[in-house]
């Protein structure tokens, strides 16, 4: 049975050698974890499924530094390793997955130029074509005003999903669901889901986000944003249906090791590598 | 010394570095005659099956001698679809056809199961047969991540499988040639295992 997979995000500023980890709550109070190649191994001892970094600072300068990171990373840790950040052309995912990288992921650029979808699927195929959503709920009176977006009903109310770039600075007014769809139709493998009113809350996950992706599309969707504790995890990979969940600071701080989430769902009865 | 063949195809740094960690001498070439003298030969492969068969093509005869040789061979998740006969991926393309068989897509009755295509993550091994690759390991779960599966003609070469909606061959051997689908590089600890056992027990 496949298991449900668990994987820790770094969050990387790489304007330092080797760079940092960095972990804010919507983007303020800055707390420092640890270097990458540091944490991912620390990670990969404890379990984790596969591990993330983000090049928070998206920028070119800085991907030849991520590049070196991964390098050193991949020489001791055996588990898949996704790139994000600063990935704009089918030759920078060429280049990641030169130093050992399995997935890249994008977002602004793909949303700027939709074909990067189908020609870096070509290139390296779509298991490493990982798109980021980053989706903001906008709420709405009466469901059956809009047509041009898909309504999904929350506890807090009827809304659609309005996709972010730039790390969360500026909003599209494209539907997250709507988005996620034509990705898959364009190559890409995976959706790395972002609550962008959950991230960094530790409220829990956005459950009927992830449903509904879960619902509408084939490929797997990688929950992100307001996993808090192992109890968040459980909820958004069951009622969820999310295939993995993403967590970060739970993880940095020692707040839940990986370990000790994999035994809660464990004896709960969820599919987990142990 | 273990040999893997660069045939163009994605993340070759991982399988060399996992070959390396534990313990190997690790050659990595796209040079016809340093692959012609190559004691073990591995063949990794992520993309597509036909862009694959293409890129192997001027390597085709080096291959066949090789395992004809009675020399090891191991090949890794498209590297294993790819000594198969044909696939439904790129059906006017020959496969290397060291076993008869045909490579097919996931049925998209998976879906309705609440199954995703590809198959991405970690599944658990069903061991159907003492195989030297797979010694010490049980129903361990391992790294998959493919959209095509393949269908030996000859059951009997099949090691292991795992379940995703249908039976899917993980480990597949005859000789001298071992195979996985899934990627034992990519597969923590336990996949080095795999690895190990590759070079203690096949070599």
């Amino acid at each position: 049975m496949l298991a449900k997979r668990i994987i820790p995000c770094l969050d990387c500023d790489l304007n330092v050698p080797h760079g940092r980890v960095v972990k804010g709550v919507e983007f303020k109070q800055i707390r420092y974890a640890g270097e990458p190649v540091e944490l991912a191994t620390k990670y990969y001892q404890d379990g984790a499924d596969e591990i993330v970094f983000l090049d928070i600072t998206a920028s070119h300068e800085r991907r030849e530094t991520m590049a070196d990171v991964i390098n050193a990373t991949t020489e001791n840790v055996f588990v898949p390793i996704c790139v994000g950040g600063g990935i704009r052309k089918p030759q920078d995912y060429v280049n990641m997955l030169k130093a050992g990288a399995d997935k890249c992921s994008t977002n602004t650029a793909a949303i700027h130029n939709p074909d990067l979808i189908n020609e870096a699927s070509k290139v390296v195929g779509s298991q490493a074509c990982v798109i980021g959503i980053d989706a903001k709920r906008r709420y709405i009176e009466d469901p059956k005003e809009s047509d041009e977006h898909i309504i999904i009903e929350t506890p807090q109310g009827y809304c659609w999903y309005d996709c972010s770039i730039y790390g969360g600075r500026e909003f599209t007014g494209i539907d997250a669901v709507k988005w996620a769809m034509e990705c898959q139709e364009r190559g890409a493998g995976e959706i790395l889901l972002t609550s962008m009113d959950r991230d960094g809350t530790k409220d829990g996950y956005d459950i009927p986000l992830n449903q509904t992706m879960s619902q509408m599309l084939d490929i797997p969707i990688i929950a992100s944003g307001g996993g808090g504790n192992p109890e968040d995890i459980y909820e958004v990979l069951t009622l969820g249906k999310a295939d993995a969940a993403l967590a970060a600071s739970i993880f940095h701080f020692d707040e839940y090791p990986v370990p000790v989430v994999k035994e809660f769902l464990k004896e709960k009865g969820v599919a987990v590598r142990l | 010394m273990i040999t893997i063949i660069d045939y163009g195809s994605g993340n070759l740094k991982s399988i060399r570095n996992g070959f390396h960690h534990v313990g190997a001498e690790v050659l990595v070439t796209r040079d016809k005659e340093e692959l012609k003298k190559a004691d073990v030969m591995i063949l990794p492969g992520v993309g597509a099956f036909g862009t694959a068969m293409e890129n192997l093509k001027k390597y085709e005869d080096i291959i066949h001698q090789h395992i004809k040789d009675d020399k090891p061979f191991l090949g890794v998740c498209l590297g294993l679809q790819v000594l198969f006969s044909e696939s439904e991926e790129s059906p006017m393309i020959r496969g290397l056809d060291v076993f008869s068989g045909k490579v097919v897509r996931f049925p998209d009755t998976l879906l309705n199961d609440g199954l995703k295509i590809p198959h991405m993550g970690w599944n658990n091994l069903n061991i159907k047969q003492n195989s030297p690759l797979l010694e010490g390991i049980g129903s361990d779960y391992m790294y998959f991540v493919h959209s095509y599966y393949v269908r030996p003609d000859n059951e009997e070469v099949v090691m292991a499988t795992v379940d995703y909606g249908v039976e899917v061959p993980a480990v597949v051997a005859q000789d001298n040639v071992y195979a996985t689908q899934f990627h034992p590089e990519k597969s923590g600890e336990i996949g080095l295992e795999i690895l190990k056992n590759f070079l203690r027990n096949v070599l």
